[in-house]
């Protein structure tokens, strides 16, 4: 146990792929926190897919001990925070964990839209905020402006910034020296006083169950405790308490401003809540931490599996992911089209993608996705309101009075050479600017925008109009009421629900035939033509017509032959698999996602 | 009780692996060699041939088929040899077909006499275009010219002369291909193979074509029309479509060819020649050795070159399926189901029926709309 002084508790905010997770992988390694052979890229991100993919999903913390200049030794506890737009509400959570924050920019790419919503919470948690300019040592970088930019945009000084590369190692004691002397110590504690700690994430371990990152404002948590979680009123007797170096190291106690892990046999993430406080059962504290709100999934899409056969093992690979991720929702869901699947509701498109990514590859089920949606309140004559959370569960027209639909503020920063074509695109999406100012060669605009637009490809979109070079964040403002229609998609005549989708009436002409396009290039010929159409209740908008196939049988097919062609169709047997019938028609299952994507 | 290869007949397919070159468009398993040892390969075929009548047992022998490669580089002493031992072998059809594919060229017309004396009485030419630009394109080292002059001979030497044509060639237009084939139907006798031309992995075309190099290739849409159009003129000479690629007056079809489609044994000899042969009532696929010097290796140290692997019910009704749907006497669905100890789905079968792709009646038989779609009906009866 550490007193006040000397325990330091910070984390890192930065846009991705600016250096967050090479820093603290720096800094691990330069206080000896892990030895050299044990060490690995981005120490701190667990799943494959964080690797991979750059990104940190769930909180994770890590415990570093540093001899300063000073001669005394420090605890540094670092929490890293998701930096993904669609976990912004678990990086606000995280934050109040702590008392100061590294701002990582990336020295050759300045501030992008991401660093700035993270370094606005990171500011409304009462933050101490020291700036760290990595990749200094790029021929590209150019640290000066980099810091007038810091100064202009985000109001912070920046003369003291730390100029680094995590890569190389160059600067990182600075770092450690501005950590100790710049961020403050935790305010207050109280080791005395009874027990009240915060509980800054939970994930859940398969040997262990569900461990939970706690953060201990007064009192001390021991092994062996009988603790009580304030808001869920869970009473749990604590088998092991410890930090992470960042392998999980058991420690006697935990005491006022430090961070750590408790285990308590708590059987799923679903019974713990961010935010909660927690206590002695025998001696509780006097008032509880304020708390959060649970964050609430955004956008919605059916997952089916491609093999009917699949479904159950897909159940049980839902409920595994559920264990450890309260934010992500499912139900079950039948389609017409598409058979069995669940109805699944994400924070985010990343999130999204994650979960899918996860079932796909951790569990080996191969899924079809459907059109992602987002939540629509319906407004029907006789003065109800329902939410709507899938278009196929669209009631008749006639009974609705009005739709309104989720709106998002959207900040996005791009080289100025690239702003034509993102307004363009923000326009085309519906939205309505609210602000645009430029910060040295880069342009800063606000829009409001409806999320049912964002929530397919207008990220692809943003980073194909912007050579890569747009970034993008968001914050959900509101519902607002707009035409909203449901357009179904035909094929064959027949109505394909997986397809059906919310769209604004001044855009569905557009839509419809981009997707009945889209269709005739994704729909194999077939022996009769096929009329694709899309109809806004009974009137069609659009159509193209699939002719029929006019030629496919092999020219040659003698003696030699009868192998090879036995083997194929006993192939097209199995890739029959991978298609879906529709009355007479078979679709691909990649058509339900391609058909939606947008060229332009 | 009569085993199921019965409805089909018995064959002997000799592969001779060698030509003078390779075509762009061949994927066929041949080889060029600028020195073969004539008499090694007649020792080899011949022991082959005895071999495997050990196994067969003693059966009416209904065909013989030498083909490649380019059989006509044969001496007319090797054919001589295997067509001795074929005698040996097994008691003969008194109708027995006897086929060798022959280039049209003028060397290879002068073996023809030899052949004809050895035994083979029917010949089936590669003459694949009668204009000279589009032998040329296609690899082919013959002119037209000589290609007329070699069958002359051939008709005179044989009884039976057929010949191939490749047609939706590069530029080629349904008027282009609607006067060459009306000089065909002029030549022709009793028996022509039309294939459109189609382009394969691994070989010359199959690599330009997958660099986006072969320009010209008539689309679907044109293919098809030039399909119809064939069935259409090749009707009126009289030359009915009796397989998907072939046509004949009635009685000229190829003998050798229907045991194949109408799913009877064949034994296969040669590097790369695949059999099917039963052996107790259980059918059997066999594969050699596809290498020409790998295979004669074999045999002079293992005493044999090829895999041999059981076909079961399931196996055999679906080759019997896809090889006999392309026959316009189409199959029996009674020996589908006693194969496959399953009939056809019949929903599929009515389904196909409706769109006019099968006639209604007790075989299944593709009209000739199914026949140019045939894949997609064979997909559509064997898929659940």
């Amino acid at each position: 146990m550490t007193d006040l002084a000397h325990i330091r508790n910070f984390s890192i905010v930065a846009h991705i792929d600016h250096g967050k997770s090479t820093l603290a992988d720096r800094l691990i390694q330069l206080t000896g926190t892990v030895a050299e052979r044990d060490m690995q890229e981005q120490m701190l991100d667990s799943m494959d897919i964080e690797r991979e993919r750059g990104i940190t999903i769930k909180a994770n913390t890590v415990r570093i001990e540093y001899p300063a200049q000073d001669g005394e030794t420090y605890v540094l506890n670092l929490i890293d925070t998701p930096g993904h737009v669609d976990f912004a509400y678990e990086v606000a959570r995280s934050m109040h964990a702590v008392e100061g924050s590294l701002l990582v920019v990336d020295a050759t790419q300045g501030v992008e839209a991401q660093t700035l919503a993270n370094v606005y919470t990171a500011i409304a948690a009462d933050h101490e905020i020291v700036p760290v300019l990595n990749k200094v040592d790029l021929p590209a970088a150019e640290p000066d402006r980099v810091k007038e930019q810091i100064e202009d945009v985000i109001g912070i000084d920046s003369q003291d910034a730390c100029l680094i590369s995590a890569k190389t190692g160059v600067g990182i004691p600075d770092v450690l020296e501005a950590i100790v002397k710049r961020l403050p110590a935790p305010k207050e504690g109280d080791r005395n006083a009874p027990l009240k700690a915060m509980l800054v994430d939970s994930k859940y371990d398969q040997y262990l169950g569900v461990i939970c990152i706690v953060r201990i404002i007064d009192g001390v948590l021991k092994k062996g405790d009988r603790i009580r979680m304030m808001k869920t009123g869970g009473i749990y007797d604590v088998d092991d308490v410890g930090v992470y170096r960042p392998a999980m190291t058991h420690v006697k106690e935990l005491g006022p401003g430090e961070i750590g892990y408790l285990n308590a046999s708590i059987k799923q993430v679903r019974d713990t809540r961010v935010g909660d406080t927690i206590t002695h059962e025998k001696k509780p504290c006097e008032k509880a931490l304020p708390g959060f709100k649970p964050s609430v999934p955004v956008v919605f899409c059916g997952l089916f599996p491609v093999d009917a056969n699949d479904f159950e093992d897909m159940r049980d690979a839902i409920e595994k992911l559920a264990l450890n991720d309260a934010s992500f929702t499912f139900e079950m869901e039948t389609s017409a089209a598409l058979g069995f699947g669940f109805r699944c509701g994400f924070l985010g498109l990343l999130h999204l993608e994650v979960i899918r990514d996860r079932l796909e590859r951790e569990y080996n089920i191969e899924l079809i996705t459907t059109a992602p949606s987002v939540i629509y309140h319906l407004f029907t004559k006789d003065g109800e309101q329902r939410d709507l959370h899938n278009p196929a569960d669209m009631p008749d027209m006639s009974t609705v009075d009005h739709i309104e639909e989720p709106r998002i503020k959207a900040t996005i920063m791009v080289p100025d050479e690239f702003l034509g074509d993102v307004l363009k695109l923000c326009q085309e999406r519906r939205g309505i600017q609210m602000d645009l100012t430029y910060v040295g060669g880069r342009a800063m605009t606000v829009y409001d925008l409806p999320l049912n637009e964002v929530v397919f490809d207008f990220y692809d979109r943003l980073k194909s109009v912007s050579r890569g070079y747009a970034s993008f964040d968001y914050e959900m403002i509101g519902y607002r009421e707009d035409n909203l229609v449901k357009m179904s998609i035909l094929v064959n005549d027949e109505p394909v629900d997986a397809l059906a989708m919310m769209v604004h009436r001044d855009r569905a002409e557009m839509r419809g035939r981009a997707m009945c396009e889209k269709l005739k290039e994704l729909i194999p010929r077939h022996m009769f033509k096929i009329p694709i159409q899309a109809a806004i209740g009974g009137k069609v908008i659009a159509r193209e017509t699939l002719s029929a196939m006019r030629k496919d049988v092999t020219a040659k097919c003698y003696g030699g032959d009868a192998t090879r062609k036995k083997k194929l169709l006993e192939k097209q047997k199995a890739g029959k698999k991978k298609m879906r019938q529709f009355g007479k028609v078979e679709i691909p299952q990649e058509a339900f996602i391609s058909a939606l994507k947008m060229d332009g | 009780m009569a085993e199921d290869w019965q409805n089909g007949g018995f064959g002997l397919y000799i592969h001779w692996p060698w030509c003078q070159s390779k075509c762009p468009y061949c994927d066929f398993n041949s080889h060029v060699a600028a020195f073969i040892d004539q008499d090694r390969w007649a020792a080899a075929y011949v022991a082959e041939i005895e071999r495997m009548a050990a196994l067969t047992g003693p059966r009416v022998l209904n065909s013989v088929f030498f083909g490649g490669g380019t059989p006509s580089l044969m001496a007319p002493e090797t054919v001589d040899a295997v067509l001795t031992a074929v005698r040996r072998a097994w008691p003969l059809a008194n109708d027995l077909e006897v086929t060798l594919e022959a280039n049209p060229g003028s060397v290879e017309a002068g073996r023809f006499r030899g052949y004809a004396q050895a035994g083979v009485n029917r010949v089936s030419m590669g003459i694949q275009a009668l204009n000279n630009r589009d032998l040329r394109r296609l690899g082919r080292l013959h002119s037209v010219e000589e290609a007329r002059a070699a069958f002359d001979i051939a008709r005179a030497q044989f009884d039976r002369v057929s010949f191939d044509l490749i047609y939706a060639r590069q530029d080629q237009t349904l008027h282009d291909w609607r006067s060459e084939l009306t000089e065909a139907l002029e030549m022709a006798v009793d028996h022509l193979s039309m294939y459109q031309l189609t382009i394969e992995p691994g070989t010359a075309f199959g690599d330009r074509f997958a660099r986006g190099g072969l320009h010209g290739l008539p689309d679907e849409d044109i293919s098809a029309d030039m399909y119809d159009l064939t069935q259409d003129l090749c009707g009126e000479a009289g030359l009915l479509n009796y397989e998907v690629s072939n046509h004949a007056r009635p009685g000229a079809e190829s003998r050798h060819n229907l045991v194949y489609w109408r799913y009877g044994d064949y034994v296969g000899i040669g590097p790369g020649a695949h059999g099917r042969v039963t052996l107790d009532g259980v059918k059997h696929a066999t594969e050699a050795e596809r290498i020409p010097g790998k295979w004669l290796e074999n045999l002079s140290i293992h005493g044999k070159s090829e895999s041999w692997e059981v076909l079961d019910g399931t196996e055999q009704a679906l080759e019997m399926l896809l090889m006999g749907m392309r026959l316009g006497e189409g199959i029996d669905p009674a020996r589908f189901a006693a194969l496959n100890g399953a009939p056809l789905n019949p929903n599929a079968i009515d389904r196909l029926t409706e769109m006019g792709m099968l006639k209604p009646g007790p075989r299944l038989i593709a009209t000739q709309q199914g026949r140019v779609l045939l894949n997609a009906v064979l997909r559509e009866l064997v898929v659940e």
